[in-house]
């Protein structure tokens, strides 16, 4: 069976990659492209912690073909500090301890900063109620939570 | 397995027509889980999202066209749809997390025929109808009509849908969609129950139609419950007997999510908790 040839955008660079039918997005950024920031949690779309954006659109990497990026520009965990500066919500993260193992980090960081996007000024109910397709298994969701409304009310006065 | 990404219907039938063993795609959240938990094994996935149109939300006789690749998310950020619909812009945007959100769609849900599909309850009380496309041509089809069985629909050999209509919302009108789970997010619906209705000058209720889900093998519009509603005031007496005929009518199975006399009683309570908002909606009152 012939592989599918894929051109897109990842992180903001033009990107090609060869796939099978059945690759997840998911496959395809840590196998193809070598991209393992981004998480196998479940694969059923459960966990979170496969997050990624596409078109700015937060979605579960394991539950999209690679296939399906054609044309597309997808974001990851890779894209998300500048250089070596990291963005502040991953400041915040190691600041205020809000990990422990990091398997959920990538996928919470990602989903956070969409919010912050859309939102930068949320509840702590809406911050709950956008993570809650994030499981963190390790540090308890209180210190992620806060972290996200710290650095929201950071990012808030630094602009 | 193959994967194709057509650009027309046309082409899209004919891919699916012509491959025994082809899968529609749209956001791909119970496809790729089954595919991945080789439930199913594909001979070719039709990717829907590139035809043209599919991802618009158009004004047409005064309701609205809703695309079939339209996810949940895009669909709680239109306006027009929020305002006419919100009963079933709710039950879409109960559709798991925020990342399924992202790509879950109404029609995915629909012929992912689940019971405990959420939008589909709302979609039934609010009259929705389908535009069915394949090989024979193009139908126009009652959401009731699609789920046959649980995982199972009507749609023939090579069809798919195309579109989603949500028919005129109408003067004094309002819907809602409750569901009952255990917990607060991501979780799969124990009793589902939509209503839409219109009431008369005098505060009556002119029309109502009523509809359970995860309560049988598929959805039921329960007409008893719109009778037994029909021309009254929602006072004390009449939400009773809605709820009544609502729990007599629900025909549940025990599981490991709730009992069959757990279920009755919520159908009933939901039934009612979801006349009073869509009442409040329908009075022009925020809800
Ligand atoms: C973590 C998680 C949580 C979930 N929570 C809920 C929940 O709370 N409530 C709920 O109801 N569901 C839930 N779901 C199930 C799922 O997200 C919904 O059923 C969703 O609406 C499916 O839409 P989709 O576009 O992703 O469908 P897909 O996965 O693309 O397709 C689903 C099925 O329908 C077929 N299909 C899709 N589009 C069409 C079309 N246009 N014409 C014909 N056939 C078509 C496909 O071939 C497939 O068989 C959840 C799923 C996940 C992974
Ligand atoms: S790995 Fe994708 S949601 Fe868990
Ligand atoms: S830090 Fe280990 S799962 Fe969240």
């Amino acid at each position: 069976m012939s592989r599918i040839h894929v051109t897109t955008t990842v992180n903001g660079d033009a990107t090609e990659f060869l796939c099978d039918a059945e690759a997840t997005l998911l496959d395809v950024l840590r196998d193809e492209l070598g991209l393992t920031g981004t998480k196998e949690g479940c694969g059923t779309g459960d966990c979170g912690a496969c997050s990624v954006t596409v078109d700015g659109r937060l979605v579960c990497s394991c539950l999209m073909l690679g296939a399906e990026a054609e044309g597309r520009e997808i974001t990851t965990i890779e894209g998300m500090a500048a250089g070596d500066t990291l963005h502040p919500l991953q400041q915040k993260f190691i600041e205020m301890a809000a990990l422990q193992c990091g398997i959920c980090t990538p996928g919470i960081l990602v989903a956070a900063k969409s919010l912050l996007e859309r939102n930068p000024d949320p509840s702590e109910e809406e911050v709950r109620y956008w993570l809650a397709g994030n499981l963190c298994r390790c540090t308890g969701y209180d210190k992620i939570i806060r972290a996200v409304m710290e650095t929201a009310a950071d990012m808030r006065r630094a602009s | 397995m193959r994967f194709e990404a057509p650009r027309s219907v046309e082409e899209a039938v004919t891919a699916l027509a012509g491959q025994t063993g082809a899968h529609v795609l749209a956001g791909g959240t119970d496809l790729l889980v089954k595919l991945r938990a080789e439930m199913i094994e594909p001979e070719l996935i039709v990717d829907i999202k590139r035809i043209a149109g599919m991802r618009d939300v158009v004004a047409e006789d005064g309701g609205w066209r809703i695309g079939a690749a339209v996810s949940g998310a895009e669909m709680g950020e239109h306006a027009g749809l929020c305002a006419d619909w919100p009963g079933v812009v709710e039950a879409v945007g109960l559709i798991g997390s925020t990342q399924v959100q992202g790509r879950a769609t109404l029609a995915g849900n629909l012929c992912n025929a689940s019971p405990a599909a959420d939008s589909v309850p709302a979609m039934v009380a609010a009259g929705a109808v389908v535009r069915v496309v394949g090989p024979k041509g193009t139908r126009d089809v009652a959401v009731i009509d699609i789920p046959k069985a649980p995982g199972k629909t009507t749609l023939a050999a090579g069809e798919f849908i195309a579109s989603v209509f949500l028919p005129a919302r109408g003067a004094r009108s309002g819907d809602a969609y409750l569901r009952f789970i255990p917990r607060t997010e991501m979780d799969i619906a124990v009793v589902g129950c939509g209503i839409a209705l219109s009431l008369d000058a005098a505060g009556r209720v002119a029309a109502a139609r009523v509809s359970l889900g995860a309560v049988g093998p598929k959805v039921m519009l329960v007409d008893a419950a719109a009778e037994a509603i029909q021309g009254r005031v929602l006072d004390e007496a009449a939400l009773a007997d809605l709820a009544a005929v609502c729990s007599a009518a629900a025909t549940p199975i025990d599981d490991k999510r709730g009992t069959v006399d757990f279920r009755r009683h919520v159908s009933g309570v939901l039934a009612r908790r979801a006349a009073v908002i869509a009442e409040a909606r329908a009075k022009g009152e925020q809800a």
